[in-house]
């Protein structure tokens, strides 16, 4: 198993998690996070002064899918996402020891 | 507090017995009856002033940061409201009242008495709405530190006092306006009398209070505080524009005096080069289309206008709003430079324009409109044959203006920060007013929060 932690625009979160569901896996955990990436932000103004965000608002989606899954999963969540601009994000993948799914008690697989 | 409460006794008491001049109107009315249209006029425009003060609380909370938004709203609701209490018991008294030495007016007390008098009533209303809007001017200065209860206690002097006595030297027949040169010093509606009085005030309350923590950094080089909500900002500039087609043709006190018209024009057109200049200016120095400064731009133009509006052809509306979106522009900077934090603009939009527009009439006024009459003495300035002496007149109002508000102003505020301390705690400044001065704050349910670093 393995956990992706995909980091996305906001405004493309919504078709990402369309995608996910496509590829069987309408479960999983989304937050609003703020990060940079190799732009460092943005600069902004007020009433003529300049300030700096350094960090900006992005969609975390959170998922754990099966190893044949992944190459597929990654494909359709990459094609989702894009723009083709910086600032799409970045699919982090990490192995999984084990899922259990609270009510039944289920491990492994049968628990995703 | 007692003694002051005990003064106002007595001064009611003195105004009895209540001898009515004309308080139903009926008398006026038979006397001149085509009055009603200058009524409706002088009513009509006093209420789109009232309005002014909605722009006020807009711009203000709009430029500056969610947190104080709670207080700001309550310090422009409370001038106006102060204001109306203080400037009908007294401070109408001070500017309207029968002259003494040309400093101070006597009389009107609590609109009793004689001024128990639908024309009475009628001046006082249109003069209290533009001592509320002086009065409102100062809380964008000093916003996001300043304790609500010294902003209590400046409104209530400067309604009693320090607004209604320089009307008076202005528009109450006092030694302003009897100087000996050119038609005596004139402010047709309130360039110096309403609007540098406001913004003199403000800068004398900005360097008492110092800089808000954060606005400039450890290097001393001045950091940009976004404020929250442009929309508001904007919104509140429309409706300040709106508003002031009341506060400038209005001031003629008269609809018989078809000039309401050109006084019209030359307020929207001064507004639209105000604006633009700025617009431009901004572009040329950082290649931005900066909306805040802009809004900051509409407002100087309106503000420099004022004095000259009813004396001067629309070209003349036109440079002297341009020239003030420079100023709005090179003020703000000015005063970030001198470590002077004005939240809002307040200053460079009111105080220095004030002061440019009174300056202006000595210019550009071309002798076609007399003080408030059609009647000659015409105010004739330097650039249409009429020599130095109305710009002379000009000059001694700005440096009388500049002396007692930002003098009176400046030891106002230092006086109570003394004796009780006008600013905030660190603690309670960087949670925000509006919590800990109010207990309510502006937006409960709306918490986005992002980091910031100054560039």
């Amino acid at each position: 198993m393995i956990k992706l932690e995909i980091i996305v625009r906001g405004e493309k979160a919504a078709d990402v998690v369309a995608a996910l569901e496509q590829c069987g896996y309408p479960g999983l955990t989304m937050y609003t996070v703020e990060g940079r990436g190799t732009q460092k932000g943005l600069t902004e103004q007020f009433r003529g002064r300049k300030y700096e965000i350094p960090f900006l608002f992005k969609t975390k989606i959170e998922v754990v899918i099966r190893d044949e899954d992944y190459e597929k999963v990654v494909e359709a969540v990459s094609t989702a996402a894009r723009t083709g601009t910086i600032g799409d994000g970045k699919i982090f993948a990490l192995p999984v020891m084990d899922v259990i799914r609270v009510r039944t008690g289920e491990r492994q697989e049968q628990a995703i | 507090m007692r003694l002051f409460f005990l003064l106002v006794l007595s001064v009611f008491l003195m105004s009895l017995p209540a001898f009515a001049a004309d308080a139903t109107g009926a008398e006026t009315l038979a006397a001149q009856p085509e009055l009603p249209a200058d009524y409706v006029w002088v009513l009509v425009c006093g209420f789109l002033v009232f309005f002014m003060q909605a722009g006020f609380a807009m711009v203000e909370t709009g430029f500056c940061r969610s947190k104080n938004a709670t207080n700001l709203l309550s310090k422009n609701l409370i001038d106006f409201v102060l204001a109306s209490l203080v400037f009908f018991a007294v401070g109408y008294g001070f500017l309207k009242g029968e002259d003494i030495g040309g400093f101070i007016g006597s009389g009107h007390w609590f609109l009793r008495g004689a001024s128990y008098d639908v024309g009475t009533y009628l001046d006082f209303f249109w003069q209290l709405v533009f001592c509320g809007t002086a009065a409102t001017i100062v809380s964008g200065a000093v916003a996001e530190r300043l304790k609500f209860s010294a902003y209590l206690v400046y409104t209530f002097f400067v309604s009693l006092f320090i607004y209604p006595v320089y009307a008076h030297w202005v528009w109450g027949g006092g030694w302003l306006s009897r100087l000996p040169f050119g038609a005596g010093h004139v402010d047709f509606a309130g360039s110096g009398v309403v609007h540098a009085v406001g913004g003199l005030i403000g800068l004398a309350g900005a360097m008492v209070l110092g800089p808000r923590f954060g606005k400039y950094g450890k290097d001393g080089k001045p950091r940009a505080i976004p404020g929250h909500n442009m929309s508001l900002a904007a919104l509140g500039t429309f409706i300040l524009w709106f508003g002031w087609f009341g506060f400038n043709p209005g001031s003629t006190f008269s609809a018989h005096h078809l000039r309401i018209a050109v006084v019209a024009v030359n307020t929207n057109l001064a507004a639209a080069a105000g604006a633009f200049a700025t617009l431009l200016t901004m572009y040329a120095k950082t290649r931005k289309w900066d909306l805040g400064m802009a809004l900051n731009g509409t407002l100087g133009g309106l503000v420099a206008v004022t004095a000259p509006c009813a004396w001067i052809e629309a070209w003349a509306a036109v440079v002297i709003g341009a020239v003030a979106g420079f100023l709005v522009v090179w003020g703000v900077y000015f005063l970030e430079s001198r470590g002077i934090d004005d939240p809002v603009g307040a200053v460079s939009v009111h105080g220095i324009n004030g002061l440019w527009g009174l300056l202006s009439v000595g210019l550009f006024a071309d002798g076609t409109y007399g003080l408030y009459s059609l009647e000659p003495p015409y105010i004739t300035g330097l650039f249409y044959g009429g020599g130095v002496g109305q710009l002379l007149a000009q000059l001694i109002g700005i440096a009388a203006v500049f002396a007692w508000a930002f003098g009176l102003g400046y030891l106002l505020f230092k006086v109570m920060d003394l004796s009780f301390g006008i600013r905030v705690s660190p603690e309670e400044e960087l949670r925000g007013l509006d919590v800990y001065e109010h207990g309510t704050p502006a937006y409960p349910e709306f918490t986005p929060q992002r980091t910031m670093v100054a560039s």
